[in-house]
This record gives structure tokens, sequence and C-alpha cells, in this order.
């Protein structure tokens, strides 16, 4: 462990922090002027989080201390995976405590505390919400782990930075299997960050509701630190798509000129993704739940077909 | 020598133990305060021996017990003492957690229980050192009848009997399978040592006959798919810390007794065995889990949580097999260790759970889900204990049983360069439905902690309910240590099975794991993949503090606790408030309809028009309704035939004596 590697972590983990809601507004503009609606400002998902820290809390009488912790459970999960997830460098030293199995772990694990949460209060729509947060669960994440399976037989490894590093050295080359792999993902993170095609997040509406759901006995401070990091959960998938399948830019070494490099090179490929994720939720409609798991499996299916792919090429 | 002295000491102080508690029969408080707690502390001692014991050579031991010119042939090496310290780790546990529980009778008198308790554990210990045929199926015969009697403890009621019975009986038939298993490997020498089984190289047709009786009779035991069904009806039937014991410690047994014969007395075999263990390994686990998740009692989706759990374990050995016919030792050693992390996983967590559903059910007397919820509120000890095992079922990190998911799913990803094309393409599939099973377990264990502990109580009488007293919690707390113990320090977890992966397959993860120090896991390179728990556990820690401060210096709002929102009804009774939330049904609903092919789904939908509604679903399992009942009618069938010859009249029973003599009498003539 290096004094460099050490400060790239801390950047990083800063970077996320502060830069994740400002993700999460990009997105919505973008959505907003492609439905020709009048567009929100790009900090709004700020004053959003400065408006629930002054709020109160209401806490359930009902609620015990498992729906208190909760929010920092996730808050705190969700900070580990951007830490995790090489986004400016791939010499962290974070990076060896999870491979990509353990960063599933860590997503089921908050996924896990915030079900249970809402199951505490003992209302109709929390135990709704976590029963569909978790049927998402169970198909998303094996289609996860199967995309990284993907990516982690051409490279040898299950290690992130590893994969990172193998992609960035080998020719240019499309593998056919990566573009598979490439497809599932991007279902799957539409699904885990509740985006559109399955899950609205602006809806509460209550027959759709899902992670709205989950949350909604929330409010004040506890709700807040939800919003931060459902921010960072797409921050993070962002960025694992970017550095599986685009990882040109990321600094290998921690020199400071790569560091000053990767900054721009990482904003303007979130920027370029934000803009997708927004036409993808402009130009498809929200679908039924029992619709969902077919969207899913369909992400599972594409993943084991880049597997099979692979090995047929005998890549 | 000493070891194997010390562990017959242990196993013969049980069985006293259990003599013992016959002078007291119906003195509960006796029973309770001193017997169980000594046993426990003998459970512990097998504990350490076993500890020890796993690291020393193999031992040998004879006991002048039994027939003449037969004695009992004992022996302790790797693999019996990892099974051992799993043996004595659970019975440690469970026994601290009787001394609590056994306040009331229920059917047999303490006394009684105790004695059978006590046989059954040390029933179990010498079927791990058992070094002869012999031994070794008196010893599974005992272990069966003694637990067939724990588990009919409460057999004044009709379905525990039933399900006592049909343990039993599947029981049996797997020990025949068992039995004409070891008379195929003896090879016509006519000696059963074990010893002299290893010596012996049997053609292939013959090892694989063997083998499968082998699957047939240990898979009975442990639960493999289709012989799963005695399972989920004779694990709830038994009181809870003999249902813990059931789960988590003798389904061991069983796997002990697959890797005995598979890999040490047949010395592994062609590469298809592995491939018949994973198939059925990965049905038992998807059926278990899909089955675990709709269950409406909480003991029911534990053992079929159980079964799930076997078919993981039996699949990591499937594999192991499969790599060791090819001669890849280290990748055999992985999934072996993959395998033999999760037995001792799966005994912990389903200790803490089955022992968590005693405390619920000796609280509130109910155990089935549609009748609790929200005692983390009247029982925070139990359920806070408890929470640690549901999310190592989960497989969650930083709990032990991601340790195992993530070796085994290790061992899938490295699997690209078997020489068997087929097999190539085969295994990234099963890795796919590894991934399915664990993710649907998350699901069972959320619904079974969800239900039962959070939300509101749906009976009033739950308000009241107690939490577990000392013995109960000093129980609890052994096996939720260890569950979160050995999730943060894996590397102590390899350092215990090496010695067994070196025995087995010739190959150990040890070397590799300790080149990168003590805090991180990295069997097969730190540049192809590691997971360091310590790490992780302190990153989320850390960072869920960094949240708590920047929540706490931002905040400028208050806290208020208010009621929730009643989907704006006003004030409502408890009761009605209770029904708001999901049922159990309810929440196993989404599997129910994306899984139907797998259930017979029974449902009793209300009309608009009736006055008391009533909705009504039951599953059953297709194995059940299409295996098993045509089977039990033709039996019937046949019985019935027989039995016209029974006619209960002297005057019919003279006529056949006639008969049987007049036919004597022509066979002589002629």
């Amino acid at each position: 462990m290096n004094t460099s590697g050490v400060i790239a972590q801390l950047l990083e983990v800063a970077l996320a922090l502060a830069g994740a809601p400002l993700l999460l507004g990009w997105v919505d503009q973008w959505r907003a002027r492609l439905q020709n609606r009048k567009a929100p400002p790009v900090i709004q998902p700020y004053h959003v989080l400065r408006k629930l820290f002054h709020k109160e809390s209401v806490v359930a009488d009902s609620a015990s201390p498992l729906f208190r912790i909760a929010p920092y459970v996730k808050f705190g999960c969700m900070t580990l995976a951007c830490a995790i997830v090489p986004t400016l460098s791939s010499d962290l030293p974070l990076a060896t405590a999870a491979d990509g199995i353990a960063l599933v772990g860590l997503f089921a694990l908050a996924r896990t505390f915030l079900a249970l949460a809402a199951m505490d209060i003992g209302t109709a729509f929390g135990g709704m919400g976590a029963r569909r947060d978790m049927l998402i669960g169970f198909l998303a994440e094996p289609a996860l782990l199967m995309t990284l399976f993907c990516v982690s037989l051409l490279t040898q490894s299950t290690s992130l930075a590893n994969m990172v590093e193998t992609i960035n050295h080998r020719p240019f080359a499309l593998e056919p299997s990566l573009a598979f792999a490439g497809i599932a993902f991007t279902i799957v993170s539409l699904a885990e960050n509740t985006r559109i095609p399955v899950d609205n997040p602006a809806t509460h509406l209550e027959l759709t509701m899902i992670h709205e759901a989950m949350v909604l006995e929330y409010s004040g401070r506890h709700l807040a630190m939800l919003e931060w990091a459902a921010a960072l959960k797409l921050f993070a998938y962002s960025c694992i798509g970017l550095a599986l399948f685009f990882p040109w830019g990321i600094a290998e070494i921690d020199t400071p000129l790569a560091m000053v490099t990767a900054v721009p090179v990482l904003v303007l490929k979130l920027a370029v993704g934000g803009v997708c994720l927004a036409l993808i939720e402009t130009i498809s409609a929200k679908m039924r739940i029992f619709r969902v798991p077919e969207f899913l499996a369909t992400a599972f299916l594409l993943a084991v077909i880049g597997l099979l792919v692979h090995q047929l090429l005998g890549a | 020598m000493i070891h194997i002295d010390w562990i017959l000491a242990i196993a013969g102080g049980w069985l006293l133990l259990g003599a013992a508690s016959l002078l007291v029969l119906r003195a509960t408080a006796i029973v309770a305060r001193w017997i169980f707690p000594l046993g426990a502390l003998l459970g512990g001692a097998l504990m350490v021996v076993a500890l020890d014991a796993v690291f020393c050579g193999p031992e040998v031991a004879q006991l002048v017990i039994g027939l003449p010119g037969l004695p009992m042939h004992l022996r302790v090496d790797a693999l019996g003492a990892f099974f051992l310290v799993v043996i004595g780790a659970g019975v440690c546990g469970t026994s601290l957690f009787s001394a609590g529980y056994f306040r009331t009778e229920e059917g047999t008198p303490p006394g009684l229980l105790s004695l059978e308790y006590h046989a059954f554990a040390a029933a179990m210990t010498l079927v791990v050192l058992a070094d002869d045929a012999y031994t070794f199926m008196v010893m599974w015969e005992s272990m069966a009848v003694s637990s067939y009697l724990l588990v009919t403890a409460n057999h004044r009621v009709a379905a525990v009997r039933r399900a006592g019975y049909l343990y039993l009986l599947i029981a049996h038939i797997g020990a025949i399978a068992l039995l004409l298993c070891f008379g195929i490997l003896q090879a016509n020498t006519g000696d059963y040592s074990f010893a002299n089984l290893r010596a012996q190289h049997l053609d292939p047709a013959w090892s694989s006959a063997a083998f499968g009786l082998a699957v047939f009779g240990f898979g009975a035991k442990a639960g493999l798919v289709p012989l799963h069904v005695w399972l989920p009806e004779a694990h709830p039937a038994a009181p809870s810390p003999v249902s813990a014991l059931l789960s988590a410690v003798m389904l061991k047994t069983a796997i002990y007794g697959m890797l005995r014969v598979c890999l040490d007395l047949l010395h592994g075999g062609p590469w298809w065995w592995g491939m018949v263990l994973l198939g059925l390994g990965l049905a038992s686990a998807l059926l278990g889990v899909v089955f675990s998740t709709v269950q409406t009692e909480m003991k029911r989706l534990l053992a079929y949580s159980s079964i799930e759990n076997i078919g993981l374990i039996v699949t990591g050995i499937g594999l192991a097999l499969t790599f060791h016919a090819y001669g890849m030792t280290a990748l055999a050693a992985l999934a072996l260790s993959a395998a033999l992390v999760h037995v001792v996983a799966h005994s912990y967590f389903k200790n803490l759970l089955f022992l968590g559903t005693g405390a619920v059910l000796h609280a509130t007397g109910e155990r089935n889900l549609g009748r609790l919820g929200g005692l983390i509120r009247t029982m925070p000890w139990v359920a806070w204990l408890v929470l640690a095992g549901v999310l190592a079922g989960a497989g969650l990190p930083p709990f032990v049983g991601f340790i195992s998911e993530w070796l085994l799913l290790q061992s899938f990803l490295l699997t690209t360069i078997l020489p068997n094309s087929f097999l190539n393409m085969l295994i990234p599939l099963v890795a796919a439905a590894i991934a399915l099973v664990v993710a649907l377990a998350g699901y069972a264990m959320v619904k079974f902690f969800g239900v039962v502990f959070l939300g509101r109580p749906r009976e009033e009488k739950l308000l009241q309910a107690r939490d577990a007293g000392g013995w109960e919690r000093l129980g609890l707390l052994w096996f939720a240590g260890g569950v979160i113990a050995m999730g943060l320090f894996p590397v102590l977890l390899i350092d215990l099975v090496d010695p067994v992966t070196r025995m087995l397959v010739g190959g150990g993860l040890a070397p590799a794991v300790h080149a990168n120090g003590w805090l991180l896991l990295a069997p097969s390179g730190i540049e192809r993949a590691s997971y360091g728990p310590l790490v992780f556990l302190g990153g989320v820690g850390a960072a869920t503090l960094l949240g708590l401060v920047i929540a706490r210096w931002l905040f400028r709002g208050r806290l208020r606790r208010a009621p929730a929102w009643a989907c704006g009804q006003g004030p409502l009774p408890v009761r009605d408030q209770a029904r708001l939330q999901d049922s159990a049904e309810g929440f196993g609903q989404p599997i129910r309809q994306i899984f139907e092919p797998f259930f017979h789904v029974d449902r009793e939908l209300p009309a608009p028009t009736d006055a008391h509604p009533r909705y009504r679903v039951e599953i059953e399992d297709r194995i059940w309704l299409g295996a098993y009942l045509p089977v039990a009618r033709l039996v019937d069938a046949l019985a019935r035939l027989v039995g016209r010859l029974q006619q209960g009249r002297i005057s019919i029973y003279l006529l056949y004596s006639f008969l049987t003599l007049l036919v004597m009498l022509l066979v002589v003539r002629l």
C-alpha cells in the first residue's frame, strides 16, 4: 500500500460522494429535455438533499433500531462500492478486499438491509416494496454475476482492477462476448437502479412503485441518506459499466498527471452515459411487474450466450 | 494414540450422561441444569480434540465389542476429524440451548429425551470414527433409530408419528443401499475393514455400481432430490434443538459418508461421477430454495433451505470429483474446499436459525408464519442473533455463508481449461444456476426474518412474548459468534480444510492463501481474485460511520415519533393494523407465479358475493404426488390383497393348514 494509492482512493470516494447527485441531476435534466418538458437545474438533487436535511425526521412508533440504521448501512455499502470500482485509477488499496463477486455481494447486502427495514414498520407498502425489490434482486443478481463472469473469462481474473488493466492492454478488437455482456449489463443496471422500464423513480402510484414503496416511511435525514445512496448506486453502476466496457483513460499508476487526465475523461464518459440513460428512459415505457422477470431473464440469457460465445470461439 | 482415546471417552461420556438421565426421568430441572450443560462441555471438548486431530496423522484403534473375532475397527484421520469438529461444535451449542429449552414435557419425559439425545450425539461421533463396514452400519443405524425417537418425541400428535414413520422408512431404504454398496466394495474378500476396501481395485462397472449405491444411500440421508420428501416433514416435527442437530449436523454425516466412499475408498472415478453429483446437487439446491420461499411454516422453510444447502455442498463435491478425474489437483482442492467450508458454514447458521425458531416457538407457541411478526421488539436478543444467521444464510458478505459461495463460484470460473469441451460449455451454465440459487436463498431468508421478527405482531398474544433465557442466549451466541468470526477470518477455515483436501485429492489451498497474509483470501493468486472480509467490514463500517457523521452534521431538523401511515384509514385496532402488511403467502407470491411448474398449487379463491371471503392456497411437491403417492398406493393395494387371506376365523386358518399339508404330501409323493 503506497501513499499515492491512498490518495487516489480518497480522491475517488470524495469525487463519488460529491459528484453522484450531479450525475442524477444530469440524467433528470436530459430526460426532461428529451420529453419536451422544462428541465430542472442540473443541481436539483443537491437542493432535494438540502431540503430533506432541513426537514424533521418522522419515525414510526413501531420502528425498531433496524429501521433507523438501514439508511446508513445502505449509504455505507454504496460508498464502499464506489471506492472499490476503478473510476479514476486501477491501483487502489481497497480493491483487493473485494473482487467482482464480493461487489455483487455488497449490493445484495444493501438490498437485504433495506428490504428488512421496509418490512419493519409493518405497513402495506413496505412489505410490497420489499417483496418486489427482492424479486428484482434475485433476478438481477445472477445476471450481473454472469456479465462479470463473461469479462472475467476474458481477463482470467475477477478482480475489477485487473479486469480493467487487462482490457486496457489488449489490442482493440470487438469481442462478441463483451458485446453480449454489455447489453446484459445495461439491462441489469436499469433494473437495479430502479430506472424506467422496470421502476419509475418519480412515481408514487401504488401499483407500480418498487423502490419508492420501500422508502415510503422514511423522511428527513433518513430519506436524505437513502436518496444520496441511490445516487451513489447509479454512479457506481455507471462506473462499473464504463470500467468494464470502456476502460480507456483510467490511470494505472497514480502519478498526479495520470490522475489529472483521468478526471475529465471520466466526466466526459459519465456525461455521455447519462444522456444514453435518459434516452433509454424516454423511448421505453414502464412495464408491468410480471413482465420484469422476462426482461431480466433476457439479460441473464444474453450474458450466458456471451459466455458460450466465448467458449465456442475459444478466445 | 491420544486423540482417538479422548474421542472415545467423550462418546462414552455422552452415553453415561444419557444413562444417568434415566435415573432422573421426570426431574426436568436436573436434566436441564446439569445433564445438558455437561453434554455441552463434552461437545466443546470433542471440538477441541478434533481440531487438533485434523492436523495429526491417522490413528487407529480396536474395540473388542461385538461378535467374536470381529472387533470394532476405529480410525480418526483428517476427514473424520474435520467432521468431528462440526459434530462437537454443533452438539456444544445445541446442548447449551437445550439446558434452557426443555422446561415442560412434550410427550416423551425429559430424562428419556436426554438419553436419546446423547445416544444420538455418540452415534454420530462413532459413525465418523468407524473403520469397518460393520461398525459403520451399526452406528449408522443407531443414529437413525435414536434420531427417529427424537423426531417422534411429541408422539401424541398424529402428524409427528407420520413424519417419523416416513423418516424411518427412507432411512432404511438408504441403509439397504449402503449395505449393498459395502458388499460390492469388499470384492469377495470377506474382509469388511475399510483398509481392505481401500486396497481393492474394482473394475469400472462394479465401482460405478458401488458409487451409485453410495449416492443413493447417502443421498437418502442427506435429502437429495428425489429422496428429500422426509426432510421437510421430520425436521419440523422434532423439538427445535433436535431439528437443529438433524439439519445442521446429521445431514453432514451423509456428506462425510459420500466423501469417504467416493474419494477415499473408491479413490475417485470417471468424470461423469462428478456430473451425476453436480446434477443431483443442483436439482436439490434449486428445488429446495424455491420451495423454501413459498413455505408458511417457519421450520419447514428452514428444512427446505437445508435441502438447498446440501445441494450446494454436493455440487461442490461433484465438481471436485470431475477435476479429480482429470488430475487437476489445484482445482479439485478449490472445489472441495468450497464444499467443506460450506459444511461448516451451514452447520453453524442452520443451528442458529433452528434454535431461533425454538425460542420463538417457546415464547409464542406459534410456528405458523401467518400468526407471528414484530418479535424484534419483544425478543431483541433472539432477533438480533438470528439476524447474523439470516445474513449468513443469504450468502452475504462479510458472513461465513459468503466465503463458501465465493470459493464455489471461483472454482467454476477457473474451469475453462478442462480437456472436455462438453463440460467446458456446461460449467458456466451451472455457475449461473448457483448464482440464481444463492440469490433466491436471500429471498427466503428475508421472508423468514421479515415475517417472524419484523412488522407488527399478527396476534395480540405476541405482545407478551418473553425473550430467551440465559442458557438459550448462550447457545445462540455460540453459533452467532462462529458465523461472524469465521466469516471474518476465512484463512483459519482454509487451514482447517487443507489437511482434508490433501488427504482426499492430494492438494490444498493453504500455501497459496498464506502467501497473502491472514487478512486476504486469495486461493489462486492475488491477481486473479481476492477477498478480504476484515477490510471489507472495516470499509462498510467506516463508510456507514461517515454517513452517520455527515447526517448529524448536515441535519437541521429534529426527530419525532408518530404512528405509521395506515393508508388514510385513521387509527386502527392492533389486529387490523397487522392485517395491512404482507402475509407469508403474499411474500412468496412472486416466486409462486414465476416457478409455477415446480409446484402443485391448490387454491381457494373468494367469490365477490361471499359473506366471509376466504383465501387459501396450498402448495404440494410434485415429486411427492407423482412418485411417492403412487408407490404408496400400490403397496397399500398389495397389502389389502394379501390381507384377504387373513379372515380372523380359526376355521379358515385350519383350512390353510390342511391345504398346506395336502400340498406337502403331494410334493413328497411325486
